[in-house]
Formats: C-alpha cells, structure tokens, sequence
C-alpha cells in the first residue's frame, strides 16, 4: 500500500521499482511507529477544521448556541444543506464556476501547448526566443498592478461575466504553463515528427495526431492547476463579473456574508458545499493528483 | 497511438539533412502555422495583461479618480504616497507578514516531507491527509477559521481559564495578524511540502546506508546530508512562498478584512480600495512603487541562486 515514489514518468519507472522494492523490505522489518504517532496527531491540525466544518453544518441554531461547536450534533440537521442549496441559489453559482473552471482548463491545455510547441521547435529563430522572453516576463508582474486598469478595459468590451475571467486565467497562467510545456516538448524526439511530414502531414496535424496526444502527463498537470486555481479563485471574479447572479461559488460565500452572520448552520453548509467538489475530485483521484502537481514541482 | 511504428519508421528512413536539431535553421523557411500557434495568444497576452499595466503607470501621472475629468500631474502621487502614513504601515505589515510566513511555511513543509518520506504506516492515508488544504478554496477556509478564532477559541479559554485568549484575536490589534500567518502556513504548506518530497525522493538511499555505516545519527544525517542536497530545494520554495505571501488577499479578506483598524491591510488590499476610494491614480502610483519592489526583490533572489549555482 505504501508508495514512496509518487513520479510515475517513464524514463524512472525502472529506478523507482528498484527502490520501492528496496524500500518496503526494510520497512517490513522497522516501521517507526513513534513518528507514526506524531504524524497522525499532526495530521489532526487539517482534519480537525474539517470536522468542525461538518459538524457545524449539522447543527441547528439552537444546537451551535454559545457553544465550542465542536460538539457532534445530535439530532444532524440535514435540512441545513437544502436550505443553503434555496439561500445562495447553489445550482447557479455551481454552473457559473464550471463554466469558468471547464473552459479555463480546455483553454490552458490548447493555447499553452500551442504556444509551448511553436517555442520549443523554434528555439533558434530570434521571433519564438523574444515571445518566451516576452510571455514570461508576465511571471514578474504581480496581479495588484494591472488589474485597476484591467477591470477598467474588461467592462468597457462587455468582459465584466464569467467569460472574461476565462480569458484573465488562460493568459495568467500561460506563462508557468508554457514553462512546463517547453521543458517536455524539447524531450520528445524529432524524428517522430519528421517522418510524419514526410508522409506529408501538415504542421496542425503533427501537432494535434503526435505531439498532443505525447504530452498527456504535463497536460495532466496543467489541467490540475488550471482546475485548482479557477474553481477557487476569489480575486478576478470578485473584481471584474458586474452581475452578482453571475458570481462563482467562493464569491458568493462572500455575497452571503451578511444573511450568514445570523445563522451559522446555513453558512457552514454553504461553505461545504462549495468545497465538496475539488474535495471529492481529490480524494478519488488522489494519486494522479499529486503525481500531477509533484511533476510541476520538480520542472 | 501510433508513436511506435512512427519511431521505427524514422529510424528506417534516410535522414535527409545532417542537423539533429528540431529547429529550422535558415530564417526565411518557418512554417507560417508556427507564427498562427504564437501570435493570436501573444496579441491577446499584450491587450490583457501587458496594456492594462502600461495603462496603470500612465494614469499613475495623472489625478485620475476612476471617473470623471483628470490631468497631468508628473509626479505628486508618488511624492505624496512616500508622506503617507497609512500605505507606509501596509508595507511593513506586508513584509514583517510575508518574511513571517516564509519561515513558518518551510519549516512546517519540511517537517511534514521528512514524516512524510520516514518509514512511517499507512503513509498514503496520512499524506492524503496532509494534502488536503491545497485542494480547499483559501477564502472559505479562512472563513471557517474566523469562526474558531472568535467564537471556539475565546470559549474554550474561558474554560480552561487562559484569560489573554478569552476575547477573539481577530479583534486584537496585536495578534489578529498572526491568525493570518496561522491560515496562511494551513493552507500554503502542501504546496511546499510536494516540493520538499521531490527533493527527498531525489537522494538516493545509498547516502544514507553510507551515513548509517559511519554511525551518523538522524539528527546528524539531516544537517549534513538531508539539507545541503535538498538546499535548491528550499531556495525555490522560499523564492515562490515569499513571492505569493507579499500578494496575500483572500485570507485577509476572509479573516479580518483589513482591521481592526487598519492592522492587517495588505498593499494589495489598498491598491484595490483604489477601485471604490475615488483615488485611482493614487492607488497606480502605488501598484508601480510596488512592482518596482517585487521586480527588486526578483532580481536580488535570482542573483543569489546564480551565484549559488542552483539550477531551476
């Protein structure tokens, strides 16, 4: 069950065999059970705030009281969730960040490794050079600076909605996400191409037949991210969509503030509900998860 | 796909031309699809992110207040923003805050990939654990810490008789910005934690059979094996963290909004006032001052990796 590689990348499969295997033999024989321990109990400081989370959400206002609220409520006030779902208009706010969090992630994948792939095999000609100097010196400015200007110049195109957050979080991220996309680009060989041209495919369909389908595992991560940082992103919805109807699910928590502060069980349903998502993505797809962020880590 | 019988093909075909270099050589002979896979991103990367920031420093000359008439007026904003108090405090809050959570952050993630990276049981399920914050909306959580700073802290303290705790610290001018640090290192540790087990999982375990043989206890084997061939390691972390905390918004947001008073403004959280305060201009002249700082900052870290020789 124990798997201390989490880098499934081809080239280290061999290696990383050799090492679990390694690995689990001396611990068959010595698990430290003292760090055990103090891992588990460090491990309460996330799912303390968790549990707490649920057992609010639980809770009828007379059960929260003066109360700790770390009480497990009894009877569980189910009911809150439905009432949360009417108060906040849930089914809307959800469909508004899926818009935005889908077509983030599809628009990362497609102009990141568009952008990644003219680079990389282009690296000698001044032009594609300048562009990634160019896209990256994006990394260098922080995101106060442009954006009084940038609500400014969305609202003023008819930006101010869900759209023009797309645009915002595809272009913000286009910097790290070519970065990631060139350094795997520049290991994939160029024979496989060359053949393919000579059978006269055109550069789309190079593109699109072998050298897409070979990023798979660095698209896996920059979805992750893409996914990650749209569906919780506070800031650029929050600035720039006009119509409250139209706000995403963090947002909206924000919105609800107000109506919270008198009834906490609602606000703790609200506030699972909109977590629920990239929580139970994350536990099912727990390892692809990591492995995805950790490839991002060490490029 | 067909990857395999393209590859055995190219190593079957006759290379044409002797250059195993992916590029186009000679200038004139690019592809024109590469210049329609580049430009259209490039024009919309310049209208969005390039334009608005040229705009701001253009408008940070002026007495611009978000609507209305403005002129010309070179460089008073700037003048006047180095005499005001207020933005002079959001700075060193930002900074004392930031430098904070570095520290914080890396010893925690560290902590937690050397736990994480022992011979520990069920170390998937702790890891998984662990890992959860960096999945959770930062707003939402600090929303939930709110109510445990205010509400089940103090009652909890009122139990057990720790009176300096028994009124909420959110509302302490003194302490409410160390709620913030809290919530910030519960949510920014995982990401650094995964760099962290990179590193580790980059040793190989033969260093330490070598450090066992020669009697090195683990204290010892950290400080002299672990962290000087995980060091590229922790100056990426620390580069990122500090970057991204000097940013910080929706904790503060979720937290303290700012207060009490104005104890826990961010200069990111002044600058956007710019956007309801009526001082737009003003506030542009402080976006470019603090660009100016973190692009500072940048060139200073990338120096120092430089001469460090760490490889990124």
């Amino acid at each position: 069950m124990t798997s201390p590689t989490l880098t499934r990348t081809a080239p280290a499969a061999t290696k990383a065999t050799a090492r679990r295997n390694r690995r689990s033999s001396r611990e068959g024989f010595k698990v430290n059970w003292w760090l055990t321990a103090l891992m588990l109990v460090a491990s309460l400081t996330v799912l303390l705030p968790l549990y707490f989370t649920v057992a609010m959400a639980l809770k009828s206002p007379d059960q929260i009281g003066t109360g700790t609220g770390l009480a497990w409520p009894s009877p569980m006030n189910w009911e809150n969730f439905a009432a949360a779902y009417v108060a906040t208009n849930f089914p809307r706010a959800f469909m508004s960040t899926a818009f935005v969090t889908v077509l983030s992630v599809l628009g990362s994948l497609a102009c990141s490794s568009l952008v990644a792939y003219a680079i990389a095999r282009n690296w000698n000609h001044r032009f594609f050079r300048g562009s990634f100097v160019y896209l990256l010196s994006a990394m260098f400015i922080p995101f106060p600076v442009i954006i009084l200007p940038l609500i400014k110049q969305t609202a003023l195109l008819g930006l101010d909605n869900p759209a023009g957050v797309v645009f915002l979080h595809v272009l913000g991220g286009i910097s790290f996400n070519a970065l990631l996309y060139i350094a795997f680009v520049r290991s994939i060989p160029v024979e496989l191409e060359e053949s393919a041209r000579m059978d006269g495919a055109t550069t789309w369909q190079v593109f699109r037949k072998i050298i897409f389908p070979l990023l798979a595992p660095m698209n896996a991560t920059v979805g992750i991210f893409a996914f990650l940082g749209s569906w919780n992103d506070f800031l650029l919805p929050q600035m720039m969509i006009a119509d409250p109807a139209l706000q995403t699910l963090p947002v909206v928590q924000m919105l609800f503030q107000g109506e919270f502060n008198t009834n906490y069980s609602l606000a703790f349903a609200s506030y699972l509900m909109a977590m629920a998502p990239t929580l139970v993505v994350y536990i099912l797809a727990q390892r692809w998860v990591l492995s995805g962020v950790m490839r991002g880590a060490v490029k | 796909m067909t990857t395999t019988s393209l590859a055995a093909e190219a190593a079957l075909s006759p290379r044409t031309d002797s250059g195993g270099t992916p590029t186009v050589r000679s200038k004139g002979r690019i592809d024109p699809t590469y210049y329609w896979m580049v430009v259209p991103v490039l024009a919309l990367f310049a209208f969005f992110i390039t334009l608005p920031a040229l705009v701001g420093v253009f408008f940070s000359l002026t007495n611009y207040a978000g609507y209305g008439d403005w002129k010309f007026i070179g460089l008073s904003n700037y003048v006047n923003i180095f005499k005001d108090p207020a933005v002079l405090q959001s700075y060193i809050f930002t900074f004392v805050f930031a430098l904070t959570t570095t520290v914080v952050v890396n010893v925690v993630a560290l902590a937690i990939a050397l736990g994480l990276n022992a011979k520990i049981k069920w170390r998937t399920g702790i890891r998984t654990v662990f890992f959860i914050p960096m999945v959770l909306s930062a707003l939402i959580v600090s929303f939930v810490f709110n109510y445990l700073f205010s509400n089940t802290l103090p009652v909890l303290a009122e139990r057990f008789g720790v009176t300096p705790l028994a009124t909420s610290i959110l509302a302490n001018e003194n302490l409410a910005w160390l709620a913030i640090v809290l919530v910030t290192v519960w949510q920014a540790a995982p990401g650094a934690t995964i760099i962290y087990l990179a590193g580790l999982q980059s040793v190989p375990a033969e260093v330490y059979e070598a450090a066992d043989l020669d009697g090195a206890g683990s204290f010892r084997q950290f400080l002299s094996l672990t962290l000087p061939l995980i060091l590229g390691y922790l100056v990426i972390n620390v580069i990122l963290g500090f970057k991204g905390f000097l940013g910080t918004y929706e904790i503060i947001v979720g937290l303290t909004g700012g207060g009490p008073g104005m104890a826990t403004q961010s200069v990111a959280m002044r600058i956007f006032s710019g956007f309801t305060g009526g001082d737009y201009s003003y506030q542009m002249a402080n976006a470019v001052i603090y660009f100016l700082i973190t692009l500072l900052i940048s060139v200073i870290q990338l120096r120092l990796i430089q001469r460090r020789g760490v490889s990124l």
